[in-house]
């Protein structure tokens, strides 16, 4: 009982010093309008696409994805297999402009797909060999298992089947047609009793990892088949050699591009084809390949202004005591120090965590409906994450407010509190992210420092099956979102622990 | 009491600030902090090959980043802790035109931080200076070892240290104009932190640059560039003209609101 009346006698001097309310609302408010100065340009570029960009394709999970690739296919009903052989996987890169010289993209694909239908983001599962990942049967974008190791030649060519029964695909390969081995088999409950069957190749643009950036460049692909053979109730009445030719999407996508004067093509050799592509079929990442678009953390960038405002709020509501002699009179009025401390900390946090959570509420539908307006694409993340990245900024601000609240116990001067508050999280952050230090030190720091916590805001996704710059400089931190954020709690805690052993051995 | 004049001023804000030891520790923080962390950096980066892109001079100086704000800090204190402990009404009775008192102490902040400034740049050049060519900044790689005799090595160091001193004073003026040493620092992270930050997340190029010219850390800092000149948003002296304006302007607010206002 003591307790909650202590807390209340905290939450009553909260409310009642102006200056504070003031700062909580002004902590919003300066938030709000950081976000509208930031989301203030217009796309230049915007031409480049159709007046429809301003949406990614969405995958089967919720996430935005790239669904670009030459596909012939052929529309095929009820349970069957298909099996073919792949003789060659070359490609061109566009290094310089008007210039291309051989070579292929790690994840340059080219095989056999089942697929919903031409929809960008319908369901599939698809056996490939890759430029540099050997033979991999991927399905539904995100997931991908690896097969035969190296690329195919004639002389040693990759074998792949898929077949399809029910709602449940399989992929196998083989070395030599005799011997197959299971990949693993996908689930794909949307999938319809016709489904769209036959042989595509996609390749991502080639990335560049010099510089804390890195760019792209265009790169296309051309896989080589031998016969196409469909097994079961597919081989009745089907034509190989009618497959129609499609780029589905249109265009290569936001990771893709063809090199001038190259699109995606199939041509006739033998019993087989030779398939020509360039695009994607994979979620969509950060960093070059995605080129300009906003991410939902770039919507909470008013956080840090939040943050600083609320640094000063928290840091006073333990100095000010200080000051004005008035931790006499809480201390003689509830002896319980260390009571007191948690008091100040649950207010504190309290007030921080529903700054933080209306903050994002505010900025994140504000920033999309911006980016709308200025025709900027906006990466689609599933709804949970969404929800994540806004509770998240809440309890980020919550954690660094009990620091600030923590260090202004310790350090008893407010300005130097609020600094070691500011620069051992924000600090770290935009020296990490700015690119002015090389990617190894500011993953160092934003594993070591507070500013790890800002890793909960992230909604770009890392997939170990697409390549892209996976740095700080480019909106990926070292720890998962929930692992950055305890070493800010870490620290949080930390300082919460001295705070309380000098209170209890200070005098007031 | 006109006999009071600037000097006698400038002495007692020293006598105030050397009786305190706690500015003395933050003036070694200052130091300490600004090398370690530009010797860190420069511990850490690696130039593989030729034309790896990189400023030697400007990642020997990162330290002054983390620094400034401990320059801040030493200045808000001389103004806001007098606020806090109320003996400003001791300060304003002693010395009545309260110009002098802001002009004195601008004096010796300026003084101080220079003084301080100084020391934590040429440390931290020195650790530049040993720990690159061991990272491969060698001359094979086109990186001549760095040298005060290099005029834009000169421009970036000599640079460095009026960058702290102007940050102090944009503190300084910040602090006489709002009270309150909380409030002030929160004013003071706020300017130099959020236009860089703000940068990051415009996509627009010409904006970007727009912030990067009228930042007060980002122009600031644009002094500490060797390399790559002309690609800068702005001058190396023109951007630490802005700064530099940025300080007058506070100062200027700081002195008419300490003038008009009671304390």
């Amino acid at each position: 009982m003591r307790g909650l009346r202590v807390l209340h006698a905290e939450w009553t001097k909260f409310r009642t010093i102006r200056g504070w309310v003031l700062g909580a609302v002004g902590a919003i408010l300066a938030s709000v309008l950081f976000l509208l100065a930031g989301t203030a340009s217009t796309n230049q570029s915007s031409t480049q696409h159709t007046q429809d960009a301003a949406t990614l394709p969405v995958g089967p999970g919720g996430e935005a994805v790239n669904d670009s690739f030459y596909f012939m296919h052929e529309a095929l009903t009820g349970d069957g297999s298909i099996t073919v052989t792949v003789t060659a996987l070359t490609g061109v890169l566009a290094q310089e402009p008007g210039h291309t010289s051989p070579g292929i993209t790690p994840w340059a694909k080219s095989g056999i797909l089942v697929k919903q239908s031409l929809e960008q983001g319908s369901q599939y599962a698809a056996m490939m060999v890759t430029g540099a990942h050997g033979v991999r049967m991927q399905d539904d974008f995100t997931h991908d298992r690896a097969g035969l190791p190296g690329r195919p030649s004639a002389a040693s060519p990759r074998w792949l089947r898929l077949v399809r029964a029910g709602s449940t695909v399989t992929g196998y390969d083989s070395a030599d047609g005799v011997h197959w081995t299971e990949i693993g088999s996908a689930r794909l409950a949307g999938l319809p009793a016709t489904v769209q069957v036959g042989l595509f190749t996609s390749s991502p643009a080639a990335v560049q990892t010099s510089g804390s950036r890195g760019g792209t460049s265009p790169a296309v692909a051309t896989g080589t088949f031998g016969h196409a053979a469909l097994g079961g109730p597919w081989a009745r009445g089907s034509r190989p050699d009618r497959w129609q030719g499609v780029q589905v999407g249109g265009d290569a996508g936001t990771s893709g591009s063809y090199a001038e004067n190259t699109s995606g093509a199939h041509t006739q050799t033998g019993s087989g084809f030779s398939v020509t592509g360039a695009g994607d079929i994979a979620p969509v990442v950060g960093g070059p390949t995605l080129g300009p678009a906003y991410a939902i953390e770039n919507f909470l960038v008013g956080t840090f202004a939040a943050l600083i405002v609320l640094t000063v709020v928290a840091v006073q509501f333990v100095t000010t005591e200080y000051r004005r002699g008035l931790i006499g009179t809480t201390l003689a009025a509830a002896p319980g120090r260390e009571r007191v401390l948690a008091a100040k900390t649950a207010v504190v946090v309290t007030v921080a965590f529903a700054v933080g959570v209306v903050v994002a509420a505010i900025s994140i539908p504000l920033g999309r409906q911006r980016a709308h307006a200025t025709h900027f694409l906006v990466f689609t993340v599933p709804r949970a994450v969404e929800l994540r990245a806004t509770l998240g900024t809440g309890l980020l601000l919550a954690a660094t407010a009990a620091l600030s609240l923590a260090l202004g116990a310790v350090l008893r001067r407010s300005a130097t509190a609020i600094t070691a508050v500011v620069v051992t999280t924000v600090l770290p952050y935009l020296l990490a992210v700015s690119g002015v230090l090389p990617a190894p030190l500011a993953q160092w720091l934003l594993r070591l420092t507070p500013a790890a916590g800002f890793a909960v805001q992230q909604t770009l996704p890392h997939y170990a099956h697409v390549l892209t710059v996976y740095t700080p400089a480019s909106g990926y931190f070292p720890l998962s979102p929930w692992g950055g954020y305890a070493v800010l709690s870490g620290w949080t805690m930390l300082a919460l622990a001295a705070a309380t052993l000098l209170l209890r051995r200070r005098d007031g | 009491m006109s006999a009071i004049g600037l000097r006698q001023t400038v002495h007692a804000e020293w006598t105030k600030l050397r009786t305190d030891t706690g500015h003395a520790w933050l003036l070694l923080g200052l130091v300490s902090v600004t090398a370690s962390v530009s010797a860190a950096v420069a511990a850490t980066t690696r130039c593989p090959a030729s034309g790896c892109g990189q400023d030697p001079v400007r990642l020997s100086l990162t330290g002054v980043s983390l620094g400034q704000t401990i320059a801040a800090i030493v200045a808000v204190l001389i103004i806001g802790h007098e606020y806090g402990t109320g003996l400003i009404h001791t300060t304003l009775t002693a010395v009545p035109r309260r110009t002098t008192v802001l002009a004195a102490k601008a004096a010796v902040v300026s003084g101080t931080v220079f003084t301080a400034g100084t020391a934590a740049v040429l440390a931290s050049v020195l650790a530049g200076r040993s720990l690159l060519p061991g990272n491969g900044f060698t001359p094979a790689h086109g990186y001549a070892a760095l040298s005060l005799t290099d005029g834009p090595t000169l421009r970036a160091v000599s640079g460095s240290v009026i960058y702290l001193v102007l940050v102090a004073l944009l503190a300084l003026g910040i602090a006489t104009a709002v009270r309150d040493a909380a409030v002030a620092m929160g004013v003071v992270l706020g300017l130099l932190y959020l236009f860089p930050l703000l940068s990051h997340v415009v996509t627009d190029p010409g904006l970007r640059r727009h912030l990067a010219q009228i930042g007060p850390m980002p122009a600031g800092l644009a002094v500490q560039a060797t390399t790559d000149l002309r690609h800068l948003p702005i001058g190396p002296w023109a951007g630490l003209g802005v700064l530099a304006l940025w300080a007058a302007v506070t100062l200027l607010i700081g002195g008419t609101v300490l003038r008009l206002r009671d304390a």
